[in-house]
């Protein structure tokens, strides 16, 4: 499947990326690419714009100029569902699990984007503690779990470029590994994935290339086989 | 004839009627605010005049075209629902956001002036609205006289009600009101168009106050001011019962409907006072209401 035409498809295509959340200037020119099937994270410090840069993606900013372009298209000027329904499936920081919805409700919630989708059953038997809770309120789960049916829930829609916003965020070393091999599912099915991530040593051996992004701008790019060379660089960045 | 606490039981009966049947329109009024206040966070101060419009439009859909009641009864809802969308659509979506205060004034606004209307075309006196024939008359239930109409209107607010909890607690459009109660934007993140939902949900919320409108016609004297009067009364139910929740609306609609039954017959100064004096008790005790998620 993997072949050179689908790996130069430019899936995400990112130039000049401003946003603002009221009178604060938060992101100042981002550029990137994604190609298709890529997982690619976005490094750097808290408050650099990383989770800004995907909500920016979604249209969920307050005002954004400059170009994104999904699947070749201009999205600029999209509404959130529009952007949804090219394929994007997004997973908030927060998690976004409804209290009001049991955990079933909230795994078939977003509606289908396009066909390709994973079955409940896939869902269910990639992750069966959400099937032994499935009538829980969504809410009543660990964070391990409602980060698995955050996770889940656009796993089922079809869409195939994924915006993965800090999934391991607080959890127990055994939950992240268990969404380090989630990913390498997801990844291997030709799922695109942008992950903003604050554990560089969960996102180091799943990423095709790095962007560090710092004060609203990309300042580095680097390739899984450039981490050794430029480790200090990043280090740098990152303050780690 | 027997008696309960010095009563005589028709009395009580017959006032305890009333009673369920004043809780059947509260409880379709604060079913409707709930449910736009539940996606929009805004309270609807326009909620009277969609009741008294319902009303209206029947009578006047009678009267000019000789539309039955049954027709109404899906026509006026319809039209008065479309008219809630339009004004979604035009004014309340410009301010969608904002404070709470914004669209209290804009509602408030949009009740006047609808009320200034109709008042200048038809007064303050009331129309008349002819029950319809099939309703004439009523039932001996033995201890009291049941009419027709009076039973219609408490079966037809119960089945409402009852669909209306069905649909957002067990269906699928359901959990997208609920949902998108919690979070709407990422619902649309998900690729749901919740412009639409707003506009649609809005328009839903004000047809089932028209459809208690069509139902109040043929009891209830018809005028312009029928609704402000009215939404004073359903917004301590919606502040008893607790904003936002679908079921607890429906349940103190009909528990204050019997309350204030019950007080005018047993002490009737005080049946129009004591729901809010339920309601400062409950706020006194429970301030997010009786069936409202703590804030």
């Amino acid at each position: 499947m993997t072949t050179n035409a689908t790996r130069n498809y430019e899936q995400l295509n990112i130039s000049g990326l401003h946003a603002y959340y009221g009178e604060s200037h938060i992101l100042h020119g981002v550029d990137l690419v994604v190609h298709r099937g890529e997982l690619v994270t976005l490094l750097g410090r808290n408050g650099a714009g990383r989770s800004t840069t995907l909500k920016a993606i979604m249209n969920m900013v307050g005002r954004r100029t400059g170009s994104i372009m999904v699947n070749g298209e201009e999205t600029m000027s999209c509404a959130p569902h529009h952007i949804a329904r090219m394929g994007v499936g997004y997973c908030p920081e927060h998690r976004g699990i409804f209290a009001s919805l049991n955990v079933h409700e909230n795994l078939t919630l977003p509606p289908i984007v396009r066909s390709g989708g994973m079955s409940l059953e896939e869902i269910y038997s990639m992750f069966p503690n959400l099937y032994e809770r499935r009538f829980s309120q969504g809410t009543k789960l660990s964070g391990g779990e409602q980060q698995m049916l955050a996770l889940a829930r656009i796993l089922r829609t079809g869409a195939n470029m994924l915006l993965l916003d800090e999934i391991t965020e607080g959890l127990a070393p055994v939950i992240v590994e268990k969404l380090g091999h989630v990913l390498t599912q997801l990844k291997e099915k030709g799922l695109t994935i942008v992950l903003v991530e604050q554990n560089f040593h969960f996102a180091a051996p799943l990423a095709d290339r790095h962007y560090v992004v710092e004060h609203g701008r990309i300042v580095e790019e680097v390739r899984a086989d450039e981490l050794s060379a430029k480790q200090s660089v990043l280090d740098s960045y990152l303050g780690v | 004839m027997s008696m309960i606490f010095g009563v005589p039981l028709a009395v009580l009966s017959g006032q305890l009627l009333i009673g369920i049947i004043n809780g059947a329109f509260y409880a379709l009024l604060s079913l409707g605010l709930a449910v736009i206040f539940g996606l929009l966070k805004i309270i609807n101060f326009a909620h009277g005049a969609m009741y008294m419009l319902g009303a209206m439009v029947t009578v006047l859909m009678f009267n000019a075209l000789g539309v039955n009641y049954w027709v109404a009864l899906f026509m006026a809802p319809l039209l008065v629902g479309a008219f809630g969308v339009v004004i979604e659509y035009f004014l309340l979506r410009r301010i969608a956001g904002q404070d709470h205060i914004y669209s209290l004034l804009l509602t408030f606004g949009v009740a006047l002036i609808i009320q200034g209307v109709l008042i200048n075309w038809f007064g303050v006196s009331g129309l008349r609205y002819t029950m319809p024939d099939m309703f004439k008359g009523g039932i001996n239930l033995g201890f009291m006289f049941m009419p027709y109409y009076r039973a219609w209107v408490i079966v037809a607010a119960l089945l409402v009600c009852f669909g209306t909890w069905f649909v957002i607690e067990k269906t699928k459009l359901g959990a997208y009101l609920r949902a998108g109660t919690e979070d709407s934007q990422l619902m649309q993140g998900f690729g749901i168009n919740v412009p639409l939902l707003i506009s649609l949900t809005y328009g839903f919320g004000v047809a089932l106050a028209a459809f208690a409108g069509v139902l109040a016609a043929p009891i209830y004297s018809v005028t312009p001011v029928m609704g402000s009067t009215t939404l004073i009364v359903v917004f301590a139910v919606v502040v008893i019962g607790g904003m936002g929740s679908i079921g607890g609306a429906i349940i103190t609609g009909i528990l204050m409907g019997v309350i204030e039954g019950l007080t005018k017959t047993f002490y009737p100064p005080a049946s129009s006072a004591v729901i809010f004096l339920v309601m400062v008790l409950v706020l006194m005790f429970r301030p997010s209401g009786l069936f409202g998620k703590e804030a």
